[in-house]
């Protein structure tokens, strides 16, 4: 069958540029330059190059200190997204069955929304100060010998305490919306099929939340793998001993501190292969769950 | 097969409204009674209290003499249809059938059991695995009906369930209701504002007007013989005629005219004379002149809709009238028919009170 063709002017591209130059100027060229920099090797003043092939992947990723932060990442955005997610439904639910001061509950918690990342990184500087710090102080005063200048398992808590406390009001309020978006009725129905309220949570509420669970986690995990960066900047910096160093901050780390601009393009390549392999999973292997 | 009874029953919200006023009620095993009023009224709020998604402000609700006002909506053995269906929409429709049985604990053979026959009974077993979202309205409602009937609760309640049907499949299920609570013998509560269910669908009709029951009893007997105003213009379509009037000893006056054939009536206050249309006559000699507005023809009978001279109303407006007749019955516009009424019928109400005098 001949398809019907109608004659279409340039217009409708005319629409469509300001987001494709958007996309071209600020992921397409970048992207390309990282790729071509990543095949370069370049001498410790920026004055020579030498196009060395994979040498550079060779020796990034096949090194010990990366391999350790591409272990912590993984951890790092497993315990960020689950807890954030679970302590934000925990919330939303609780705060969604308040009747009197409903509207002052849900505010107060969505406020740490505002929040930068980089503040909330200094914000947990101060409270983890070992001078003035108050839950430094508090978490030494309950027997825990606290210390993440020193421990990498505290300096990993305190990142990642930070880091949830910063996205939980962001899932939060998508929560909040997605529960009010919950027929009131469905929920009176259930109410007279099933008289626990646990069960009732898990096989009605839960499951009629899931395209909000499944659009925050995508959320969480960039969120876990990018814009953690200036929390982790401002508070550890990867320390004690690249404990704490995720793949975006050693991206940083090794490209501005250390000057290894085709190390560092190395890895961000890598990087932005494996954030594609995840969305693609996602997209492909959850979200067939989702649909209702 | 259970009784419900409720005592001095009354819903008063936080903020001050009542939406229930005191109601008595004593519902007999498998009868079947339904709840009619405008919107507003209190109805859906008093089956909602059976339910248990309402709180029991004060008073009683029994069913099978067990106190019920504080136990869990779950375990009160009642099943309840929603007016939009209130499916699961992630479940499959037999998912929705039985996850109150799953809940319950009920073996899975049984389950199986009991949805298929409840399945076959409402053809719906061509959909059993199909989601919610692919069925059409009306498959949408008996799959909500074979949840409920599944469970086979002591009581069903049913708010409204039709409204959200068209006219015809509105009409089907309706047949299909009555079918099935017949078929079953189960005590059935089921809350409407069409009048055309109520009468048709009900045992008993409970009239329910500002949080109170206006008038119970069965629906021919409540055409008949209204307790009030609000019952006689309630019930009854087309409406029932209503003439303001005054007594004067012998004659009701309204405007210029003057009806005989009353008696012992109160002098003192405003009355309302109250006509059914089909109570209306062609009679050379009858009181009323109607001057033809609209004619309406329903197939069998015509209503013919027009203003009664030399009646005034409150609005010091022609009172309107319906009279319903054959079909073969065609008047001109502007014409005037003469009109008679059988004076035996006609019912008089205390215009302050509503309550009816005669």
């Amino acid at each position: 069958m001949k398809r019907v063709q109608f004659e279409h002017s340039a217009i409708p591209y005319l629409f469509v540029a300001p987001q494709i130059i958007i996309i071209v100027v600020f992921f397409l060229w970048p992207a390309a330059q990282a790729i071509y920099q990543s095949f370069l090797l370049e001498d410790a003043f920026g004055l020579s190059s030498q196009f060395v092939w994979f040498r550079n992947y060779e020796d990034t990723i096949l090194s010990e200190s990366w391999l350790q932060a591409a272990g912590f990442t993984v951890l790092f955005s497993a315990l960020v997204t689950f807890l954030s997610l679970a302590l934000a439904l925990l919330l939303a639910v609780k705060a969604n069955e308040v009747i009197r001061g409903a509207s002052t509950y849900k505010t107060t918690l969505m406020w740490a929304y505002a929040i930068a990342p980089p503040v909330a990184g200094l914000m947990g500087n101060l409270m983890f100060n070992p001078l003035i710090g108050d839950l430094y102080k508090f978490l030494n005063a309950i027997g825990w010998d606290f210390n993440h200048k020193l421990d990498s398992f505290d300096a990993g808590f305190v990142v990642v305490l930070i880091s949830v406390w910063k996205q939980v009001s962001v899932n939060f309020i998508f929560f909040l919306s997605g529960l009010q978006g919950i027929p009131k009725s469905v929920l009176e129905a259930s109410l007279m099929d099933c008289k626990s309220s646990l069960r009732r949570f898990w096989t009605i509420t839960f499951p009629l939340l899931a395209p909000t669970t499944f659009f925050l986690m995508v959320i969480n995990i960039t969120y876990a793998f990018f814009e953690t960066f200036g929390i982790i900047d401002t508070t550890t910096r990867g320390a004690p001993g690249g404990a704490t160093t995720t793949l975006v901050f050693k991206v940083f780390q090794d490209g501005f501190r250390g000057a290894d601009i085709g190390g560092s393009s190395a890895q961000s390549v890598v990087l932005m292969i494996m954030v594609l392999a995840l969305t693609v999973v996602q997209f492909r292997f959850i979200e067939r769950k989702v649909h209702y | 097969m259970s009784k419900v009874q409720l005592t001095n029953v009354r819903k008063t919200y936080p903020n001050g409204a009542e939406a229930v006023r005191g109601v008595d009620m004593e519902i007999e095993s498998g009868e079947f009674i339904v709840f009619v009023g405008p919107s507003g009224c209190g109805k859906s709020t008093l089956l909602r209290m059976v339910a248990g998604l309402e709180s029991v402000t004060s008073g009683q609700v029994l069913i099978d003499d067990r106190l019920i006002n504080d136990v869990s909506p779950a375990e009160r053995d009642v099943a309840m249809v929603f007016q939009n269906y209130a499916l699961y929409p992630h479940m499959t429709v037999r998912g929705n059938m039985s996850y109150g049985l799953k809940n319950r604990g009920l073996p899975k053979a049984e389950i199986d059991q009991k949805v298929t026959e409840a399945a076959k009974m409402l053809r719906i077993g061509d959909f059993l695995d199909r989601q919610p979202s692919q069925l059409s309205g009306g498959q949408r409602q008996r799959v909500a009906m074979g949840r409920a009937i599944v469970r086979e609760p002591k009581v069903f309640l049913f708010d409204e369930p039709l409204s959200n049907l068209d006219a015809k499949l509105r009409v089907q299920m309706r047949i299909e209701i009555k079918r099935l609570q017949r078929r079953m013998n189960v005590t059935s509560i089921y809350v409407t504002h069409d009048q055309t269910e109520a009468m048709t669908l009900a045992d008993r009709l409970a009239v329910v007007n500002d949080g109170k029951i206006e008038q119970m009893g069965s629906p021919i007997d409540l055409y008949n013989n209204p307790a009030t105003l609000f019952v006689a213009s309630f019930i009854g379509s087309p409406q029932v005629n209503l003439l303001p009037a005054t007594f004067d000893g012998q004659h009701l006056i309204s405007g210029d005219l003057k009806l005989s054939g009353f008696g012992d009536l109160p002098t003192s206050t405003e009355l309302v004379l109250g006509i059914r249309p089909d109570e209306l006559r062609l009679d050379e000699s009858g009181p009323f002149l109607l001057r033809v507005d609209i004619v309406e023809q329903h197939g069998s009978d015509n209503l013919i809709y027009g203003g009664v001279l030399g009646a005034m109303n409150d609005g010091d407006q022609e009172t309107e009238f319906c009279f319903k007749t054959s079909q073969d019955m065609l008047p001109d516009l502007d014409s005037t028919l003469k009109l008679g009424f059988n004076d035996e019928r006609a019912m008089v109400f205390n215009k302050v009170t509503g309550e009816r005098l005669r």
